[in-house]
C-alpha cells in the first residue's frame, strides 16, 4: 500500500505530455521585465537607477520587510527604466526593465558543471547565503526560504520534507530536475537539513514518475538520512499539510503551521536553488518552466530567465495556437489565468499552459442539492457547500466557526461539484475577509 | 369518581396560582427599564433595517437617538429629513436639515467606450472578479459589471443596463443608504448631494492612470487635463492622482466644466438639454 494523505483529494488526468522533453536553455531576449514583487511580503526596493550597467546575478532589489526577499538581475545590460508595469492579472507592480547586452555573469558565480558535494558552510552561513541569493519557495506561494528555515523560538523541526509530488496536471518542471539533477537536489536537501538541524529527511515523489524516483534513489543510497518515498497519485498531494500527512502521518493543527507538526516542507525546485546558492554562489534568477498545452506545436521544458514575457515564451513552442483561448501561469488546478499576455515571468513561474475552448468551456450552473461530493473531496475536512453559502452572505462569525481560514484553495470542491458552482471563488473571498478580521483582533 | 376530578382541578389551580405568583415577583424583580420613547421613535422610522444609518437596524438606531444628547451625526437616509424632524420633535431635540443625497456610479466605461481585453466567465460577482484580476478591460479602476451593487440594494433602486453593461441608479427609489458604496470593490459608487431640482454634476470616472493610458483604455475616461479646474469660477474642481473631482458643496451648477471636458467624463443630470450656440443667439434676438 503506497502512502498518501487520508482526507479527500481528487484524481484529475495528469496530462504530463512534456515529461519526455529534456531541459533546454531558453534564449536570452533583448529586454526583460523584472518585477519587484516576486515573493509573499512587501515589494523590494530597487537599488539600481535608470542607465546603470548590471551583470547577470547582480543585486537589483533589496528587501523592505520581514517577508521580503532580494532580487537579482537575470541578464546583463543597461537599466532602461524603473516603472509600474502590469503583471499577469493586470495589476501594476514596480518593475525594473533591462535592455540586454551580452551575457556577462558576476565573476563570483561558479558556472562549472562540477558538483560540489562537500558541505563546508556553517548553519548561519547557509541561512545567510539563502537570504542573500533571494531564494523563495518555488512550490507556488513564494514564501522566503530563509524564514521558513528559521523556526520561531521554542519550536523545533523533527523532519525536513521535500515535495517532489508535482500533483498538478501538465507540469513537468520538477519531474525533469529530479531526473536530470538528482544529486544537486539531494545536496540542497542536506544543506537545508543542516540549517534546520534535523536528522531525517523524507522526499515524496508521486508514483507516476518512476524514472525520477529511480534516479533519486541511485544517489540517495549515499545519504542514509534522506529517504525517497513513492506516493500514490492524488491531488493535492503537494500541499504542505497533505504531504506531512502522507509522509509522516501527522496532522497540522487548525490555523497552525507545518512547524507545529514538527515538519518543514520545501519544494524540490527550492532544494535545487538552495544547492546553487550555497555551493555555486548563484542567486535565484532563472527557473525551470514547462511550456505546454494540448494545442501547442511542441511541449517543452526550459531553463528560463526571470522577467521573460509570456508572449515571448510562446514563440519557443511554435507561437500562440489559433484554437487557444486561455493561458494559465502554473497548473490548471491552482494556476492563475494570464489576463495580460505581455506580463513577465517571476521566480515562482513553473509553467505556461495553453488551453483550448473545449477545455475551458464552463457547463451551465445548477442548484446545490447537498450531494456532499465537495465535503468528500475536501482535503482539509471542510464543508465547501456551507462555506460557499456563508461567504456569499458575509456571515463572518459562522465562517470562522466552520474553519474557512483552513482552506488551502486547492480547488477540489470546484473540480468535483456536479452543479458547476463556483465554490472556491466565493470561499476565497470569505477566507480573505475572515483572515483580515483575525489579524486585526488583539492577541491574547 | 367526582372527587378525583375535583382534586385534579384543585391541584392544577393551586399550581397555576403559585407559578403565577412566582412569575409576577420575578417580573417585578428583574424588570428591564426601557425608555418608552425608544418604541415611539422606532415606530416613526421606516423599518427597512438597511443599516444605512450605521446602526444594526432601526431599533438600534432608535436607541442611539434616544441616548444621544444631540442628534448631530444621526441620520436616517431612508426616511430623510421629514422622518428626522418627527424624531427630533418626539425627543425634544434639534436637528439641522440635511441635504438629500443619492448614489452615483462614477464610471462611463460602457461596452462602446471601453473595449474588452479578456473574457471573464467566472463567478458572477464583482468581489470575486476583483480578487482574481484587474478586470476584463484595460482600465483597472472601472466598473466590473457583475452587479454586486444591484444584489445588495434593499430598495431595488439599481439595475444593470444590458446595453452599456453599467449599473443605473433610479433616483426616485434610491435612499442613499450606502450599501452599494460598501459593496463596490472598485469604490466607484459615491453618495452625492441630490442638488436643487435634482440637478447635479459629477466626474464619471475614477481612473488614476495617466491621461494617455486612461484614454487608450476608455474613450470616456478622465485624463486629468485640468481644463475643468481652470474653467471653474468657484474652485469646486480639483485634480488629484490624474482624476478630477467636483466638490458638491462648492459646485454652483454653472456647467462650464462639463462644456470644457474633452472626453465627456463630466456628467450632467436633470439639466435642460443644452441648445446649440446659434439657436441661443437667435432666441435672444
Amino acid at each position: 500500500m503506497k502512502k498518501t494523505f487520508a482526507l479527500g483529494g481528487v484524481h484529475p488526468h495528469d496530462h504530463k505530455i512534456s515529461a519526455g522533453a529534456a531541459i533546454e536553455d531558453f534564449p536570452v531576449l533583448s529586454r526583460v521585465y523584472i518585477s519587484m514583487a516576486q515573493h509573499l511580503g512587501s515589494p523590494s526596493e530597487p537599488v539600481v537607477a535608470k542607465g546603470d550597467r548590471v551583470k547577470v546575478g547582480q543585486l537589483i532589489g533589496k528587501p523592505t520587510g520581514f517577508m521580503s526577499a532580494c532580487i537579482h538581475s537575470s541578464v546583463s545590460g543597461t537599466v532602461a527604466s524603473i516603472e509600474p508595469v502590469a503583471d499577469l492579472a493586470g495589476n501594476k507592480v514596480n518593475t525594473i526593465i533591462i535592455d540586454v547586452e551580452g551575457d556577462e555573469w558576476e565573476p563570483s558565480i561558479d558556472r562549472s558543471q562540477t558538483i560540489v558535494r562537500e558541505i563546508t558552510a556553517t548553519k548561519e552561513e547557509i541561512l545567510k547565503r539563502i537570504a542573500d541569493c533571494g531564494i523563495v519557495g518555488l512550490g507556488g506561494a513564494s514564501f522566503p526560504t530563509h524564514i521558513k528555515l528559521t523556526p520561531p523560538p521554542g519550536k523545533k523541526a523533527d523532519y525536513l520534507l521535500i515535495n517532489g509530488a508535482e500533483c498538478e496536471p501538465y507540469l513537468t518542471s520538477d519531474h525533469r530536475i529530479m531526473l536530470e539533477m538528482p544529486e544537486q537536489i539531494l545536496i540542497g536537501a542536506r544543506l537545508m537539513m543542516k540549517a534546520l538541524d534535523v536528522k531525517k529527511c523524507f522526499f515524496g515523489v508521486e508514483e507516476n514518475k518512476p524514472d525520477a524516483i529511480a534516479s533519486l534513489r541511485r544517489f540517495s543510497s549515499e545519504y542514509p538520512e534522506i529517504e525517497v518515498v513513492s506516493l500514490k497519485k492524488k491531488y493535492p498531494q503537494g500541499g504542505e499539510k497533505q504531504l506531512i500527512d502522507a509522509l509522516i502521518g501527522r496532522r497540522v493543527p487548525a490555523m497552525g503551521l507545518p512547524i507545529d507538526a514538527g515538519a518543514v516542507v520545501q519544494n524540490c525546485g527550492t532544494a535545487l536553488a538552495v544547492y546553487e546558492a550555497v555551493q555555486k554562489n548563484k542567486p535565484l534568477f532563472e527557473g525551470i518552466v514547462t511550456i505546454t498545452g494540448d494545442c501547442t506545436e511542441q511541449q517543452r521544458n526550459f531553463r528560463l530567465r526571470v522577467g521573460t514575457p509570456f508572449n515571448k515564451m510562446l514563440d519557443a513552442v511554435g507561437g500562440l495556437p489559433e484554437q487557444a483561448v486561455k493561458l494559465i501561469s502554473g497548473g490548471p488546478m491552482m494556476g492563475k489565468a494570464v489576463a495580460n499576455i505581455e506580463a513577465a515571468s517571476v521566480k515562482s513561474t513553473s509553467a505556461l499552459l495553453v488551453l483550448t475552448e473545449e477545455q475551458t468551456k464552463r457547463k451551465p450552473q445548477t442548484q446545490c442539492i447537498r450531494c456532499g461530493k465537495c465535503v468528500q473531496v475536501c482535503p482539509m475536512g471542510l464543508e465547501p457547500y456551507l462555506l460557499n453559502k456563508l461567504a456569499k452572505v458575509s456571515r463572518m462569525d459562522e465562517l470562522e466557526a466552520n474553519r474557512v481560514q483552513d482552506c488551502i484553495e486547492c480547488g477540489c470542491c470546484l473540480y468535483t461539484c456536479p452543479a458547476q458552482l463556483p465554490l472556491l471563488d466565493n470561499i476565497r473571498v470569505g477566507k480573505g475577509q475572515v483572515i483580515r478580521i483575525l489579524r486585526s483582533r488583539p492577541k491574547k | 369518581m367526582s372527587s378525583t376530578i375535583l382534586i385534579t382541578i384543585a391541584c392544577l389551580s393551586a399550581l397555576g396560582l403559585i407559578l403565577a405568583m412566582v412569575l409576577y415577583f420575578v417580573a417585578q424583580k428583574f424588570k428591564v427599564e426601557e425608555d418608552p420613547r425608544i418604541d415611539d421613535v422606532e415606530a416613526l422610522l421606516p423599518g427597512a433595517n438597511c443599516g444605512g444609518c450605521g446602526s444594526a437596524g432601526c431599533r438600534a438606531f432608535a436607541e442611539r437617538c434616544v441616548k444621544a444628547a444631540e442628534l448631530d451625526g444621526l441620520f436616517c437616509p431612508v426616511g430623510g429629513n421629514p422622518v428626522m424632524q418627527q424624531v427630533a420633535a418626539r425627543l425634544g431635540k434639534e436637528i439641522a436639515e440635511a441635504a438629500p443625497r443619492v448614489a452615483v456610479v462614477r464610471c462611463s466605461g460602457s461596452l462602446d467606450n471601453r473595449p474588452r481585453t479578456s473574457i471573464y466567465d467566472g463567478a458572477a460577482s464583482c468581489r470575486v472578479m476583483a480578487g482574481l484580476y484587474s478586470g476584463d478591460t484595460a482600465c483597472r479602476y472601472g466598473c466590473l459589471g457583475q452587479g454586486d451593487c444591484v444584489a445588495v440594494c434593499p430598495f431595488g433602486a439599481i439595475t444593470m443596463n444590458p446595453r452599456t453593461g453599467l449599473p443605473v441608479v433610479d433616483e426616485q427609489l434610491c435612499t442613499a443608504c450606502g450599501n452599494c458604496v460598501a459593496a463596490c470593490p472598485k469604490n466607484i459608487i459615491e453618495l452625492r448631494n441630490k442638488g436643487p431640482k435634482s440637478r447635479r454634476l459629477y466626474v464619471s470616472c475614477v481612473s488614476q492612470d495617466k491621461g494617455g493610458v486612461a484614454r487608450k483604455a476608455c474613450s470616456a475616461a478622465c485624463i486629468g487635463c485640468m481644463k475643468c479646474v481652470k474653467v471653474c469660477p468657484f474652485e469646486a474642481v480639483k485634480v488629484e492622482n490624474n482624476v478630477a473631482y467636483i466638490d458638491f458643496n462648492k459646485c454652483r451648477l454653472c456647467r462650464k466644466c462639463a462644456e470644457a471636458c474633452p472626453t465627456g467624463a463630466i456628467v450632467e443630470v436633470n439639466f435642460p438639454i443644452r441648445l446649440p450656440k446659434e439657436v441661443e443667439v437667435e432666441k435672444q434676438a
